[in-house]
């Protein structure tokens, strides 16, 4: 008899050679997709140079993204860059993306068609996680794991067990999917789903832009998960053609795959939702928050949601609007089509007359490297990821996180705001 | 393989920018970036820190990003082990792949304290507290990783094999 998978299982199986795996098995996979960034590739490549072995197991399926500490902010950061440059250029490595092409590498990758259904991507970035929105198998690794992906095509793995999260209903005005994941952090904890995968079924999600997905599967690894995957349907579908000429290859669940956990989240019923210091998992509600939460920044970018649709909703509430005096509201394009896109909308004009600064892509303030860090003492409601301390910048500020609805709202407000403010 | 060395005894869900904040990671060279471990949350770790000393922690410890930088300074700094209820998966597989060695156990978890002087039998998983005159048993790797753990990290492992 045939035994059942989740999705994971099944890329993961396929690309081990395998007819089956089980949780806990471990395997050696063949890897579609390669990744580095500015921080991680300068270690993987001294890593690559102890491998006896000579050069990059292919050209074509590694991506190397310079979107951190870039444009360089400091001679340090431009050394690194032209260190990976210089391996980019000796390898022929085909996807390099330095500034001018690049952008913030969750959001360029899929734009750029090289992630897509059943693919298995390493990347020595956390939020590689994010393509389980398209259903490829995807997770964040270290530089010696992304060298030896260089080297090798292979890595090896802990097939994981899965929660499954069916969510059902429509999510109402001004919630999206970073509502639905912090909502769902707060539910199981910042080590909730650790080691696990957290795999997305249920009609609700139907209601969910292919932006929102992005989001969701990007936080994945705020619950400690080792990815987050959702079935690829005709809206993934579309995505992947407009933007793809990859071959993808859509697995499902068996109906009778075995999950450590089922929760059911009905879409309808859920809140704009912050995330109150220190840890992603403290979240609120935004009617909970009784106190007034004076501010003085506001980020609206990143990995997680420096997409269109974050952008195109912060631009609604902003419009014809002020930034509070008091506040530096920080918006971040994720890469260059999207700042180009929201150029052509007249997005880019609404936040520059509201009173916020737009920047090139970067991930910059997200990890506290440039760009918008926090001074002593300072709160920032940021549509970033980790509210870690010290994640902004200095060890007594303070990061709440947001939807973008949120962000926008509270940048005129001064304070943490509900959007219908 | 044995490890023996006082206790730095820290929380649930130590992440990777409180062990090296991301600020420092243009950094290329270990030693100078090892001169940030733990700034964040102990500015005091790097000059009370001796050779083979050994971190302990609760749940989830090195959450957050992949950053290679985080188990490397834990090494470079002299840590022998560090012992935590549960580790981030990312940081797991980075500290096999670079050679820090790691143990999960609950029970040391929750009764070592900071100072206590350790010693961690390797092979048997065997954590010995001499200042309690406790001994507590820790999860053994698959054997897989054993044989990673064994060359000192990933790339010796890969290397031995290609050979």
């Amino acid at each position: 008899m045939k035994k059942a998978m989740t999705i994971t299982q099944k890329i993961l199986a396929d690309h081990a050679g395998l007819e089956y795996v089980e949780a806990g098995q471990l395997i050696e996979a063949r890897l579609d997709l390669v990744l580095g960034n500015d921080i991680t590739t300068p270690v993987a490549i001294r890593e690559m140079e102890k491998i006896n072995k000579d050069g990059v197991y292919d050209k074509d399926k590694i991506a190397l993204v310079m979107d951190h500490f870039t444009p360089n902010r400091d001679i340090k950061s431009a050394e690194n860059c032209m260190c990976v440059r210089n391996f980019a250029n000796k390898h022929e490595i085909s996807h390099y993306y330095d500034v001018g092409k690049m952008g913030i590498e969750h959001a360029l990758l899929p734009e750029q068609g090289l992630t897509v259904a059943g693919d298995v991507i390493i990347g020595a970035d956390s939020h590689t996680c994010t393509y389980g929105a398209l259903g490829a198998f995807s997770t964040g690794v270290g530089s010696t794991d992304m060298a030896a992906g260089m080297a090798t095509g292979k890595a090896w793995f802990k097939v994981p067990s899965a929660i499954k999260f069916n969510l059902i209903g429509k999510p109402s005005k001004w919630v999206s999917g970073k509502d639905v994941i912090l909502h769902i952090i707060g539910l199981i904890g910042v080590d909730g789903a650790l080691y696990r995968s957290m795999e997305f079924a249920g009609e609700g999600i139907k209601n969910l832009s292919m932006d929102d997905r992005f989001t969701i599967c990007n936080m994945a690894i705020e619950a400690g998960g080792k990815n987050g995957i959702f079935p690829v349907d005709d809206l993934a579908i579309e995505y992947m053609k407009a933007h793809s000429k990859k071959p993808y290859k859509i697995y499902e669940a068996d109906e009778d795959a075995v999950y450590d956990e089922e929760y059911t989240i009905d879409l309808s019923s859920l809140k704009s939702t912050v995330a109150f210091p220190h840890l992603p998992e403290n979240t609120k509600t935004i009617d909970e928050i009784k106190e007034e939460i004076k501010i003085q920044q506001v980020v609206i970018g990143s990995c997680t949601n420096g997409r269109l649709d974050d952008l195109r909703i912060a631009a609604k509430i902003l419009e014809g609007k002020k930034v509070d005096d008091n506040v530096r509201c920080i918006i971040i394009p994720a890469t260059q089509n999207i700042y180009l896109q929201a150029m052509e909308e007249g997005l880019l004009k609404t936040f520059i007359e509201a009173g916020a600064v737009v920047s090139t892509p970067t991930c910059g303030p997200c990890l506290g490297g440039h760009m918008g860090i926090l001074a002593k003492g300072e709160r920032c409601v940021s549509t970033t990821n980790r509210n870690f301390v010290g994640r902004m910048g200095h060890v007594e500020s303070e990061i709440y996180l947001a939807s973008p609805a949120v962000a926008a709202a509270s940048a005129i407000a001064g304070h943490i705001a509900a959007p219908c403010d | 393989m044995e490890a023996k060395g006082s206790v730095f005894k820290y929380g649930d869900n130590v992440d990777t920018d409180v062990i090296i904040p991301a600020r420092y990671l243009a950094i290329q060279d270990p030693k100078e970036l090892a001169e940030h471990c733990m700034e964040d949350i102990d500015d005091s770790f790097v000059k009370r820190v001796n050779k083979g000393d050994i971190m302990v922690a609760g749940k989830n410890f090195g959450c957050g990003s992949s950053r290679e930088h985080a188990p490397l300074v834990i090494k470079v700094s002299g840590v022998s082990c560090v012992i935590a209820e549960t580790f981030a998966r990312i940081f797991y597989r980075n500290a096999i792949n670079i050679g820090l060695p790691i143990i999960e156990c609950k029970e040391a978890s929750e009764k070592i304290q900071e100072g206590d002087e350790i010693e961690i039998d390797f092979d048997s998983g065997i954590i010995t507290n001499k200042t309690r005159n406790e001994t507590y048993k820790g999860q053994s790797f698959p054997e897989f990783m054993q044989r990673i753990i064994k060359n000192e990290g990933l790339v010796n492992y890969i290397n031995s094999q290609e050979g």
